[in-house]
Formats: structure tokens, sequence, C-alpha cells
């Protein structure tokens, strides 16, 4: 399994174990919660430096790409100036060049976290990925362990904490 | 005297007795949760999850004594004072003053001390009253007669003495009681307090962690002890896999360490869990006071108090796990906390495992060894055979490879007699006692 794969894996992991810790008789547990939180950190960091890495790849990419279809278009310029009874049957003959599509931002988000909002905008999308991987541990409750006391509210964001 | 003459290879453990329920449903209550020797090694303590008591005598003197916890059944009523509710944590016993035992327990808010009293004689023949205690008709007394104690079944009894209570915000993990016999200390996630034995209603701060912004903390206190000679000094281990020493005459508050105890970690060996398996589940002084050995996830560690660089010694518990680590985090195995403990001379130190296995480290010899402990090997003075795991390749006979491991059989809690090679190892429910063949 490749690093990645395997971070996105741990973190859906941890989710759920939080998740499931907050239900956990006599409430959450201070040292449990932190070890969660510091291997979310570890997960998240590696599955966001290879999402921005493959990000800027698909960028580079697409750069590549688009240059390439202006090579093609002034070939295919040339080639209609060569002959023009033929144009319809080479296009047809020649599908790769209509699959020479930009492709879009078709993962952005992972798909194991839950969406806040049913469409995002490719710009956003990317912000929402960091943020719902990012779990502080303000967010986790970790200022309010106590025994039988229990999160009521669970936000991705960061929350403030009331002190103990 | 326990680990002369040979390596911990040299001696033959025999089975010796086996306390708790024989099938595998295991109830919550009787979740073994510490087992501690006390000082003259002639009583054993056992705290659970909370659950009915049964004292029983143990061969050669030693005497299991159940710590308190709740009683559900009405049967034991001799244990009917107890009122332990929870899990208990930790159990330490005090240093024996006069005939009395005390004992300290603690669950995750409270601290009780204990009075453990053992009766073996009882009063027979009065005159005014029947052996079951109805008082008689004095019209049928014509004879008088003194008293006299007859030998019974030894009873011991513990009774509840103080109540330390509401001192601590979070879990307490450690407690420890000062070489001074007048205090005592109490560690939970962030503070550590100290208490006098004697006062219930007031304990001190010496220590506090607990960041002004929740959101920055990094590292919380997994155990704390005293050292056993010097009254000034102890220590404090992190989930950082760090151990702070502090000399309580520097300051009121011990925020600042006087040794900080730290390897640094292996980068060949980073992996998304190093965090959690350098976290310390246990730390334990040597009764000389000269080492202290740490336990984290995979290894135990000796340390020299006056070498905080690293370790002078370090031992594999259960290398092969290194490679699972993904599937004990899934598991929850990962976060298991396992305890160890030194033989009465210091040569030997021992910690459990999974499948039921323990595991002795003899310093000297450089030897070490994996037991089970089974009912499959539990014959009257059967002998021990060593255990191996395959780790990888073709599998021997008798070797259990790493996937057979059973990992719902865990060994968190063991004891080592402080004089005898006797020690008690607590499985999921059961505690097992070993001894020396020759004694």
């Amino acid at each position: 399994m490749d690093v990645n794969t395997e971070a996105k894996r741990i973190l859906a992991v941890s989710i759920s174990k939080l998740y499931a810790s907050r239900s956990q008789r006599g409430g959450l547990r201070l040292h449990r919660s932190l070890l969660l939180s510091l291997v979310m950190r570890s997960a998240r960091d590696i599955y966001h430096s290879a999402y921005a890495q493959a990000a800027a790849e698909e960028a580079a990419a697409a750069m590549d790409r688009e240059e390439d279809k202006e090579v093609e278009e002034e070939e295919d310029m040339e080639d209609v100036f060569e002959s023009e009874t033929d144009s319809e049957d080479k296009e047809n003959m020649n599908p790769s060049r209509h699959s020479r599509k930009r492709r879009g931002n078709t993962s952005a988000a992972p798909d194991f976290l839950p969406s806040k909002r049913a469409r995002l905008e490719p710009g956003e999308e990317r912000h929402a990925v960091l943020l719902g991987a990012v779990v502080p541990l303000g967010a986790m409750g970790l200022g309010s362990c106590r025994v039988g006391e229990s999160l009521n509210a669970f936000s991705i964001n960061r929350v403030a904490m009331p002190a103990c | 005297v326990a680990g002369a003459g040979g390596g911990c290879n040299d001696v033959q453990w025999c089975f010796s007795q086996v306390k708790g329920a024989i099938d595998d449903d295991v109830a919550e209550a009787d979740i073994i949760s510490t087992v501690e020797f006390n000082h003259s090694g002639e009583l054993l303590a056992t705290g659970d999850k909370g659950g009915p008591c049964q004292p029983a005598p143990v061969p050669r003197g030693v005497q299991r004594v159940q710590a308190p916890s709740r009683a559900t059944n009405p049967s034991s009523d001799y244990l009917k004072s107890l009122e332990i509710e929870e899990k208990i944590n930790k159990i330490r016993w005090l240093p024996q003053k006069n005939a009395a035992q005390f004992l300290l327990s603690t669950n995750d808010k409270t601290i009780k001390l204990w009075k453990i009293s053992e009766r073996d004689k009882r009063p027979e023949g009065y005159n005014l009253k029947e052996e079951d205690g109805r008082y008689r008709d004095p019209n049928t007394v014509t004879t008088l007669r003194v008293p006299v104690f007859r030998p019974m079944d030894l009873m011991v009894e513990a009774s509840p003495r103080r109540v330390f209570a509401n001192a601590h915000t979070y879990h307490i993990n450690s407690i420890s009681v000062n070489s001074d016999c007048e205090t005592y200390l109490s560690a939970d996630d962030l503070r550590i307090n100290l208490w006098n034995l004697e006062i219930t209603d007031r304990s001190f701060n010496i220590v506090d962690i607990k960041p002004t912004n929740m959101e920055e903390l990094t590292e919380v206190i997994t155990a704390a002890e005293f050292h056993p000679n010097q009254c000034n000094t102890f220590v404090y281990s992190s989930s950082k896999g760090t151990i702070r020493l502090c000399d309580m005459r520097a300051s009121a508050l011990c925020d600042q360490h006087s040794k900080m105890f730290e390897e640094p970690e292996d980068p060949n060996n980073r992996s998304f869990f190093s965090e959690i398996i350098s976290s310390i589940s246990d730390v334990k002084f040597s009764h000389s006071g000269r080492y202290m050995m740490t336990r984290d996830y995979l290894s135990v560690k000796i340390w020299d108090l006056n070498m905080e660089t690293r370790p002078v010694e370090t031992y594999q518990v259960h290398e092969y796990l290194r490679s699972k680590l993904c599937s004990l985090y899934e598991n929850d195995c990962i976060f298991d906390k396992f305890e160890c403990c030194w033989n009465g001379n210091d040569s030997v130190v021992m910690t459990g495992s999974y499948n039921n296995f323990f595991r002795m480290f003899d310093r000297g010899y450089r030897q070490d060894v994996t037991l089970e402990a089974s009912r499959e090997n539990s014959k009257p003075r059967s002998v021990l055979k060593p255990r191996k795991v395959c780790t990888g390749g073709k599998r021997k006979k008798d070797e259990i490879s790493v996937d057979s491991l059973d990992f719902n059989k865990k060994i968190l809690h063991t004891a080592w007699h402080p004089l005898d090679n006797i020690i008690a190892v607590a499985t999921t429910n059961n505690l097992y006692i070993f001894q020396d063949k020759l004694n």
C-alpha cells in the first residue's frame, strides 16, 4: 500500500475512533485523544503533501497538454490546408484528438470525509480538504476531559475551548 | 537471593496457583487491573474493575488480598465495608511500621487508604453466648469456663481508613509512597499532587504541565514514582517518551526538572505511529535507586540516573510487532499500557506481552526468556517451557507465528516477590503464581 493510501486509511480510522471515544463510558481520555491527534496530524501531513504534489504535477501536466494542443491545432490547420476533402475522415480516424481534453478536478475532496456542502468551487474544494483533515486539539475537546463529561458539539473547524 | 547463581534461563519456573474464572467469558468487573506484593512479600494485593472478592491463602505464606472493590456478591459479607466502585488503577503498599498493614489504592479520581488485617484465630467457649452468637438463657449456665482462641481459616480483611478526594481534574494514573513514610504523590494526565498520609482535605500541587491554551497540549504525564531512598526525589514519564527527575528541595513547584532523560528517535524507524509507541506506560526505580526502568510499547529500557542522554540497556519485548503497527492501531492494542517490574536484587526485569506471554530479561547474563501463563500449563509443579515466536521463514515445531498470536490475551500487570523467585502474573481475569522449582 503506498504511503498516500495508507495515510488516507489511517485518517479514516482515526476519525472513527475519535467519534467512538466521545460516547464511551468515563468520558474522553486525554492521553488517548492526544495520541489519536498526533497520528492524525502525521497522516494529514503526508496526505496533504502528497495531494499538493499531485496537484502540482497535474497542473504541470495540464500546462504541457495545453502546449501540445496548441501545436496540434497548428498541425490540424496545416492538414486542413493540405487536404480539405479528407478532414472529416481524418478526425474520425484519429479519435485521440477528441480525447485530448483537459481533465478537471474530479477527485479534489477525499471521499471518506463528510462533505459540508453539496458542491464546492475547485479552489474551495482544496481548502475544505485541508480543513477537514485537520482536527486541532481544541476541536476534540481536550480541554474538557473530565470523567462523566462528553463533548456536546463537534465541529471540523477550530473552536475555542473553555479553560479548565 | 532471587536471581543469584545463574541467569534467568537457569531458573525453572513452576506453576504454583491460579485464581479466577476458567471460562473465557470475562465479565468487565473481573478484569485484573493491578498486582502488587507488599514489602515483606507476605501479602499480594490485586485490584480489579469492581467485582466480588475472594481472598484466599497462597502457598509459602503469601496471602492474596483482593483489593477493595464493590462487593456485588452478598455471600462475601465479610467484605461489605469495601466500597471502591470503579476500576482500581494502582495499589501501593505502605512500609510496615507495626503489626498492621496499610495500602493505598486509587481509581480515576479518588485515593483511599486501607488497613489490612488478618485473622486466623477466633475466640470460642463463651459462657453467655452460643457459638453462633445467640445469647444463652442465663438459667442454663451452670459452669464457668475461660474462652480460648482456636485456629480458623485465615481471613483477610480490608477496611477503609482515609479518603483523599477532589484533588484531580484528570484521570489518576499513578500513586507512589515516599520513603519518608509520611507523604505520597498522586499523578494525573497533567498534574502531580503531594499528600500527607494523615491529612485528607489538602494536597500540594508539585507539577503542573497544563498549558494555558489546551490546543497547545503536546504531552501528558503517564507515570510517576518517588525515589526509593531519597525522599526529595521523584520522576515522571511522559507520552513523548521522556522522563523528568525532580528535586522537591529546589522549589515548591517542580515544573523545572533537575534531569531529563530522553533517547533520540531512530529516523529509520519513523512511522505514523512513532509517537504512540514511544509513549512510556510505566516507570519503576530499581530497589537500589541507582537505575530506573521504563516501558514503552515495544521495549523496556534501563536508565542510569547519572546519564540522561540514552538508556544503558534496551530490551526488545516483541519487535516483531513493529511491522504490524497499523493493525494494532486499528484494533486498539497499540494503546495497551504494559507495566514492568524488577526482581529483588535488580538483576532481572519482567514485563508482559500478548498471547499471555511474559518476558524476563537477565541484565547480567544477557539472557531473555518468553513464558506463557495458560491453563494448559497449569498442572501443579509443572515446569514452564520457554516459548518462541517465529518471525519469518520456516516455523519450527513449538514455535508460534506472529499471525497466530491472540491479541485479546494480554499480560499488562506482573509483580515479583521482593525476596524470592516468586512471581505473580495477571492475564485478563486470572492471576497466576509461579515460583522457582528449587523453592
